[in-house]
């Protein structure tokens, strides 16, 4: 990569030394990008900016909350009515945790509709998963500290999942608590992982970039990039881009943050938490939805009790993930050239908001006749079926479309201007 | 960034330099509507950082029930005249001392010319006999010593900081040591027998 000239003498003197500019200008301006990355390649940046929103407030959140179970409810009170602005800060930082999954979300979507995880993209794809799974203990962490009835129920019902490991579990759950049961110390460990592992989340997020940038990204067609007529430069072209993405995205943002802050909450969260009452309807924020819906729908699965089952099916559809670059044996990435993937993608995406549905609901409740037990049944049996089954079968059996030639090809007609045609790749094959 | 705005740079450069032949071609009009698209963007953005930026700069001023703390009320009736109390306002200790009519007198009989920080007596209280000073050391914040009857008051009567050995006459202002200031008297209303500071 040829080095790039700065005009700026003080810019060439710093670079000379520490080459931070050329970093830079590598990373962002040569930077190779396929040309026909559409909006849902928005996402991610937009994670990343998200979690720099959580972290800019979470911290100053931090330097008005006091983490203790008596004063805990009341801190995070006096945020609300008596810090300048914490009122403000308090609903961008309980927003943006929303927020955060919703993009997340989409971003998993994303990378499987169009094959993100497919070689040489595989481990970009792990360290994502392991994004998400940081991401779920630090919300769930601190969702705990405001000390409402649902932060106290929440905590204990998720510390009890771990009671479900035979032998220790009671001794895992009594170590988790650093008691007998959810109180001062449970808080303040939570308090102080709450703020710790965000920072390992960009930890995280940086090898996640590392392994983007080794290959880069992905695109809507799925092929690789034959030659500098398939990319352009990530700066200017997707900063502006990201840009446009950004100001729709925080118009979003802010109307829930300005206009309905709670509409994300519980409102029992209000209330201070109270360990002799239970309230009648104990729900996990919306993005466990899925998850919670999966743990309580396993039945006595031969010697494994509901309990334990369920324990293992909630995490397993998380860690069924990770393994969900070898699940798939097609080699085409891109479903627009998958006809029967696509359908099966879209039923899983519904699968998934079903499960969330299912979630919501108190598991007595019944559908039309048909009690939501049974409908959150069908629901996690399909969520494994898709990826254990559904997902390898596809990978033997489908006809792919006819991959075109270059990215460029159907942009421009005869695939723009192929002055490299000696050095093109054959067309990659399905 | 260092790229971007110094492209951004060329294009105004070559736009308001913009008296020579060259631009008087066509895409001309297209140059200087980019320079305002440019400017009208940046300020909407500075705008939209700065106002964003405020809530988070401001959240660390005193908060409401912070500022709500801000006055103290206390009753004197049971000090004796040649007492002093001390009483706490805003996190600070005030010092509140029934003069004697000799340290009444030993402050107002100093020429004014000799103090490092000229100030009548009689403009630093409402009442002779009530003296009410914040109790902070105006030279590094430390509190002077005084109060209690065993302490030393200094050479003039008042107070002795033992920090850095800076010496408070009987109104409370500074007379010897490096303190550049007297102790600062604060706001304070007399009612009957009680008085609020703040």
């Amino acid at each position: 990569m040829a080095q790039p000239h700065f005009k700026n003498p003080i810019v060439r003197w710093i670079d000379y030394r520490l080459p931070v500019f050329s970093f830079m200008h590598h990373e962002l301006h040569e930077y190779p990008t396929p040309k026909n990355l559409n909006y849902w390649w928005n996402f991610g940046s937009l994670a990343g900016i998200v979690l720099v929103v959580m972290i800019v407030t979470g911290i100053v959140l931090a330097m008005h909350y006091t983490a203790h179970v008596d004063y805990a409810f009341d801190s995070v009170e006096r945020i609300m009515r008596d810090v300048n602005y914490g009122w403000l800060i308090r609903y961008i930082h309980v927003n943006g945790a929303s927020m955060f999954f919703i993009l997340v979300f989409i971003h998993i979507f994303r990378g499987l509709y169009y094959g993100s995880y497919k070689a040489p993209r595989e481990i970009l794809w792990i360290l994502g998963v392991v994004i998400l799974l940081l991401m779920m203990a630090t919300s769930f962490m601190g969702y705990v500290l405001p000390w409402g009835q649902m932060s106290f129920w929440g905590a204990t019902v998720i510390t009890n999942l771990f009671s479900a490991v035979p032998l220790i579990g009671d001794d895992i759950v009594l170590w988790l608590w650093g008691g007998f049961s959810v109180d001062n110390p449970t808080l303040n460990r939570f308090y102080s992982l709450h703020y710790l592992l965000p920072f390992v989340i960009v930890g995280v997020v940086v090898l996640h970039i590392l392994a983007l940038h080794r290959f880069g990204s992905n695109n809507p067609i799925g092929i690789d990039a034959k030659g500098p007529q398939d990319s352009i430069p990530f700066h200017p072209y997707y900063t502006v881009k990201d840009y446009f993405g950004l100001g729709v995205f925080l118009l979003i943002f802010a109307g829930f943050v300005f206009f309905d802050p709670n509409f994300f909450g519980e409102p029992d969260n209000y209330i201070e938490a109270n360990p002799l009452v239970t309230p009648a309807h104990i729900v996990p924020e919306w993005y466990f939805l899925p998850f919670y819906a999966i743990l309580r729908a396993v039945p006595d699965i031969w010697f494994i009790d509901a309990k334990l089952a369920g324990v293992i099916a909630m995490f397993g559809s998380i860690i069924l993930l990770f393994f969900v670059p070898w699940l798939d044996r097609s080699p085409v990435r891109s479903a627009r050239f998958r006809p029967i993937y696509k359908q099966f993608f879209w039923v899983l995406l519904l699968d998934c908001i079903v499960l969330g549905w299912v979630g919501k609901n108190s598991p007595d409740a019944v559908f039309h006749g048909i009690p939501f037990l049974w409908i959150g049944r069908v629901a996690t049996a399909y969520y494994f079926l898709h990826f254990l089954v559904i997902l390898p079968l596809i990978g033997i059996f489908e006809r792919p479309k006819p991959l075109p030639m270059s990215i460029s090809e159907p942009v421009l007609k005869g695939g723009g201007q192929v002055s490299t045609g000696a050095h093109a790749k054959p067309m990659e094959k399905a | 960034m260092a790229q971007h705005s110094g492209a951004g740079t060329t294009t105004a450069g070559h736009a308001s330099g913009g008296h020579g032949p060259a631009d008087h071609g066509p895409d001309n009009g297209d140059v200087s509507r980019r320079d305002f698209l440019y400017l009208a963007t940046a300020a909407v953005g500075a705008i939209g950082v700065a106002s964003i930026v405020w809530p988070f700069v401001d959240q660390m001023n005193p908060a409401a029930d912070t500022l709500a703390l801000s006055t103290t009320e206390i009753d004197l009736a049971q000090v004796e005249v040649g007492q002093s109390i001390t009483v706490t306002w805003r996190g600070k200790p005030v010092f509140v001392r029934r003069r004697t009519e000799q340290e009444i007198a030993e402050a107002r009989d100093v020429p004014i010319e000799d103090l490092p920080d000229p100030q009548p007596d009689e403009a630093r209280v409402q009442e002779a006999e009530w003296l009410i000073v914040v109790g902070v050391c105006t030279h590094l914040g430390c509190i002077p010593l005084g109060q209690k009857p065993g302490d030393p008051r200094g050479d003039y009567g008042g107070w002795l900081c033992p920090c850095h050995g800076s010496h408070y006459d009987t109104s409370g202002r500074i007379r010897k040591g490096p303190a550049p200031e007297n102790l600062p008297v604060p706001e304070y209303a007399f009612d009957g027998t009680l008085v609020r500071i703040g």
